[in-house]
């Protein structure tokens, strides 16, 4: 479609102005709808987003899709892989569970890394807590033994022991208990 | 407090000219994604669940006001006007897809409003924490803090190896998203923006204009944040921005020195011609005013204008943009004509101080 004011280039902005003689609907290229007025486009209504990214990425590999189990439904909140591969978004905290296996090589493309070392939730992760703090340790207790530095590796191991049986306590204590 | 004051307040403490770098950086933000346990997310989440994740966050709600130490305003976005909802999103308080699509989405907003957390936006929850300058650390303090006494009452969606569950995978693990506003007039000036965005990558982190579109930035302002959430602890990904953006700092702060170098004139004449447009102009035009803005507070920061305060140009920003002046009006059909005039009108008042 060509330009409704200059008839020579193509038109790529609709404009609708309403005035006092009633309104007038224009498609116009870039150049004459300047003087039209100084507007902006809207920089978030871009049509391609992260997720139509994701699809792409989602759908184009062949090697994984043909590993997803026909009908695998999350349980939870009923999506299925290929609503997945179609909006690139999950739907519940149960189909990271219910997709696991397929997920994993996406997110290592994605981020590179899948597991995470960040922030813990206190009173859902109390055990996890405790755990993180081991791993941690034991990668500190291997960096000391390469760099033998054998009394800080004594240290270390010597926190983990301790680390590891307020651990055993603590699953003795919820199961005699019955609950997490 | 009345939330009137929302929508007509131009001043925002975190937008601007105080803390460290200031000169360069506008403004730092921490955002942690969060989600219930088992709750559908927001994207396939039917009407009864979005009511009940509004309900499990509005249980913990007097302590997220007892651990910031401040009131909230709780803004509906379906009990508001689109054009309110459009000033939020021009002020970074809300998203432009709550501004689009407000069923069943809210915001709490903070009295000082340095925080703001969005409900059912495209996770359950998304906690947002301001601060001006370049100070990361804090942010993510007060969003830590109000994660923290929601998980001591709600059941959030963790796991062991995948860390925080969100519904877009690239927000996985950590769930946050740190971001900061720098002005980069210098660097644009100079053609050296292009390596910067560049080298940025490679360093997993985003570059992108605050306003305008696509190459074609406008105002010379930049978003700069982290790109992976997974497999690094949240004190890892702020001080690999908060390093990275030290470093496009000194090259800013490098660029300046060398544009007084080599056309101190020139570079004063635009300075002060841009101040006198802004001060004298009767119509403005969106794009116009951002242009003209970065100009002005290159020069207060470049210490080549005086007697203008800088916090006036981060006012302007706000009191600038459309929905902000359709809002003053009380007109959503202004014409373009008639719009770019009221501008012109508000920011020689803003100028004028207030």
């Amino acid at each position: 479609m060509l330009c409704d004011d200059c008839h020579k280039n193509e038109a790529c902005i609709h404009i609708t102005q309403i005035s006092p003689e009633g309104k007038i609907d224009k498609n116009l290229c870039e150049k004459c709808a300047s003087r039209y007025g100084n507007f902006m486009q809207d920089p978030e209504s871009e049509d391609y987003t992260v997720n139509d990214f994701l699809k792409g990425i989602f759908s184009k590999s062949p090697r994984e899709e043909s590993t997803v189990p026909q009908g695998l439904v999350c349980p939870n909140c009923g999506m299925t892989y290929q609503d997945f591969v179609h909006s690139g978004k999950i739907g519940c905290s149960v189909c990271y569970s219910t997709f696991r296996k397929q997920l994993i090589p996406f997110l290592k493309r994605i981020h590179g890394s899948v597991l995470h070392s960040g922030k813990i939730p206190k009173r859902s992760g109390g055990a996890l807590v405790v755990q993180h703090e081991i791993d941690v340790l034991k990668e500190q207790l291997q960096m000391a033994v390469k760099s033998e530095e054998y009394e800080k590796a004594a240290e270390y191991r010597d926190r983990i022991r301790s680390l590891e049986q307020k651990l055993a306590a603590e699953r003795e204590g919820a199961e005699s208990d019955g609950s997490k | 407090m009345a939330v009137n004051d929302l929508y007509r307040d131009y001043l925002l403490s975190w937008f601007g000219t105080t803390g460290e770098a200031s000169d360069v950086v506008l403004s730092s933000r921490v955002r942690l994604a969060r989600n219930f346990d088992r709750l559908p997310f927001p994207n396939r989440a039917n009407q009864k669940q979005l009511a009940q994740v509004q309900n499990l966050i509005s249980s913990v709600f007097t302590k997220i006001e007892a651990v910031s130490g401040q009131p909230y305003d709780v803004v509906g976005m379906d009990a508001i006007t689109e054009v309110e909802r459009n000033i939020l999103a021009e002020k970074q308080l809300i998203s432009t897809r709550m501004a689009k699509t407000p069923e069943y989405r809210s915001a709490y907003i903070s009295e000082d409003r340095n925080v703001s957390i969005l409900i059912n936006e495209e996770d359950h929850l998304r906690i947002q924490c301001m601060a001006s300058g370049l100070n990361l650390a804090q942010p993510f303090d007060d969003a830590s803090k109000i994660d923290d006494v929601i998980e001591e009452k709600l059941d959030l969606a963790f796991d062991e190896r995948l860390g925080y569950l969100t519904t877009c995978p690239t927000n996985l693990g950590t769930g946050l998203r740190a971001s900061v506003i720098l002005h980069l007039p210098g660097l644009v000036y100079t053609r050296n923006m292009h390596n910067i965005t560049n080298i940025a990558q490679q360093l997993g982190i985003s570059v992108r204009g605050l306003y305008g579109e696509g190459s074609e930035t406008v105002g010379n302002m930049f978003i700069v944040s982290n790109q992976l959430t997974l497999g690094f602890s949240e004190q890892g990904l702020i001080e690999n921005l908060t390093s990275s953006v030290s470093e496009i700092v000194s090259h800013e702060r490098r660029a300046r020195k060398a544009l007084v170098a080599y056309s101190k004139t020139r570079l004063e004449d635009a300075v002060w011609r841009a101040y006198g447009i802004l001060q004298y102009a009767r119509s403005l035009g969106e794009s116009e005013v951002l242009e003209l803005i970065s100009k002005v507070r290159m020069g207060i920061d470049m210490g080549l204008l005086h007697g203008a305060p800088p916090e006036r140009f981060s006012e302007i920003l706000i009191a600038s943009r459309p929905s902000y002046i359709r809002n003053l009006v009380g007109n959503d059909n202004l014409s373009q004509a008639e719009l770019d005039r009221k501008r012109a009108e508000m920011v020689r008042r803003v100028l004028a101080g207030g």
